[in-house]
């Protein structure tokens, strides 16, 4: 068990439970080293990471560059709109003369679902599936689900309820799958022209009520609505969205019981989440940023230890 | 592969005493001293040692933390398995304080050199000291020795040294493996 199955991260559906406990065993101890007064060790000094971003995004490399540099990796910038991929260079060659510079590791995001699972098999580096169009993001479902272990003991047998624009959300479907392989019960909610066709496949309940999904659930992770994805319309107007699945301090006082609620992130404050509903003390929004450096560092750790010298 | 009885149940438990001696012939009250035993097998003779210094010397209050040296480690990737870290647990500020570093076996001295490494995380000790219950000679890597050592032996580099605890194995004892 002590080490992975796997010599990339391109989706939490290629991972088994085994994986995940070590994954979360290992964030355990570098949680302990992030919040010493000195946060870095040494153990990746000889190992260079790329990080390459064909989409935008704030908490996830901020995030992957802090835990690159915590375990003392050099690291390797890199965002599309301002490189050569603009005069047409295509991603693999993009990739190789990168690696060409020596780099050991990539962490990609690109709009393409499979844009990393295509990069693995024709480049010799390992790659870190920073998120892949609407496929998946298996570092934020690790952090999720290491979030609700953090804050409630365990996953297995939790309900889990995912809110909102399940259709286009790479996070929906990383959190199904590991929530999943971890024994969770999971319910998706949100409106039906938003919920895959064919998510009840995954072993997953669809809920259209929000109230009656709160009450069922222990927590709640609230989804963005991923305008930039909508190419057409999916709901009549965002107040009715709000109105029907945004949560707020009202509704979630009336239940019977304290749900846990969470956010990937970036919040639309008063459109799925009331401010007064972020801001309080049953949501672990921040406690998953401060995760994500730690599970990001599991990560990066057990998957270079992996690489030949 | 034969094994042989190094240390008996009753040689451990004199050697620990005249251990725990030594470091209170230093240090007196402890005021100023910690023990950190090193992950995951000195720890074992940390909480020994606290145990009698505390029991039978009557000292009021010892530190004692146990120090994790995983990530500080210089054969990352060097070897065939994943290095599996386990728990850090240091309560207490080292700055300025002087730390006595407890291990089970010294052989290389790798160990110690990526723990006086993880130790600079935790601050600026006055001085360092190292303790452990078994040296062996002649095996050093590193130019690393022990300020308090219980027994010395000699092994050659196919043997092994192997410490068990009552704690975690049924019995003191410590044996020389012959692999």
């Amino acid at each position: 068990m002590s080490e992975l199955s796997v010599n990339h991260l391109l989706g939490i559906k290629y991972l088994n439970e085994s994986d995940i406990q070590l994954i979360f065993e290992t964030a355990d101890h570098f949680k302990e080293v992030i919040n010493r007064s000195i946060k870095k060790v040494p153990s990746l000094r000889d190992i260079t990471i790329a990080n390459i971003f064909f989409e935008n995004s704030t908490r996830t490399k901020l995030s992957f560059e802090l835990a690159e540099k915590r375990l003392s990796a050099d690291v390797l910038n890199f965002s599309a709109s301002q490189s050569s991929v603009k005069k047409g260079e295509t991603l693999i060659d993009t990739v190789n003369n990168i690696l060409s510079m020596k780099v050991d590791m990539v962490v990609m995001r690109h709009p393409n679902p499979g844009a990393g699972i295509f990069l693995a098999k024709h480049v010799k580096a390992s790659i870190i599936n920073a998120g892949d169009g609407a496929h998946e993001h298996p570092t934020q479902a690790l952090l999720d689900s290491f979030s609700i272990r953090e804050k409630l003991g365990d996953v297995a047998g939790k309900n889990v309820v995912i809110v909102g624009d399940i259709l286009h959300s790479r996070v929906a479907l990383s959190n199904i799958f590991a929530l999943k392989l971890q024994g969770a019960n999971v319910k998706v909610c949100g409106p039906k022209t938003l919920i895959p066709k064919y998510v009840e496949s995954l072993g997953v309940g669809v809920e259209m009520d929000l109230r009656k999904a709160l009450e069922w659930c222990d927590v709640a992770n609230m989804l963005r609505i991923q305008n930039e994805r909508l190419d057409i319309s999916y709901f009549p107007t965002t107040r009715e969205y709000t109105q029907q699945f945004g949560v707020n301090k009202r509704l979630l006082d009336s239940l019977d019981k304290e749900i846990v609620i969470m956010h990937p992130g970036p919040i639309n404050r008063g459109v799925e989440i009331t401010s007064d509903v972020a801001d309080s003390k049953q949501s672990i929004i921040l406690n998953q940023v401060e995760n994500g450096v730690a599970v990001r560092m599991a990560v990066i750790y057990l998957l270079a230890s992996k690489i030949k010298q | 592969m034969g094994q042989k009885v190094l240390l008996s149940s009753k040689e451990i438990n004199i050697i620990l005493h005249r251990l725990a001696c030594q470091l209170l012939e230093n240090h007196e009250d402890f005021k100023d001293t910690v023990l950190i035993g090193i992950q995951p097998r000195g720890i074992y003779v940390a909480e020994r040692l606290v145990k009698i210094l505390l029991k039978e010397y009557k000292v009021k209050h010892i530190d004692l933390g146990f120090l994790d040296i995983t990530f500080y480690r210089d054969d990352f990737r060097r070897g065939e398995k994943t290095l599996e870290a386990t728990k850090t647990k240091i309560n207490f500020l080292i700055e300025d304080k002087k730390v006595v570093l407890i291990d089970d076996v010294l052989y290389t001295g790798r160990s110690i050199n990526a723990a006086l490494t993880a130790l600079q995380s935790f601050g600026r000790p006055k001085e360092v000291e190292l303790l452990t219950l078994i040296d062996r000679r002649f095996s050093r890597h590193l130019p690393i020795q022990p300020n308090y050592r219980g027994r010395q032996v000699d092994a050659i580099d196919n043997e092994k040294v192997k410490v068990m605890w009552k704690e975690n194995d049924g019995e003191d004892l410590i044996y020389l493996i012959n692999r």
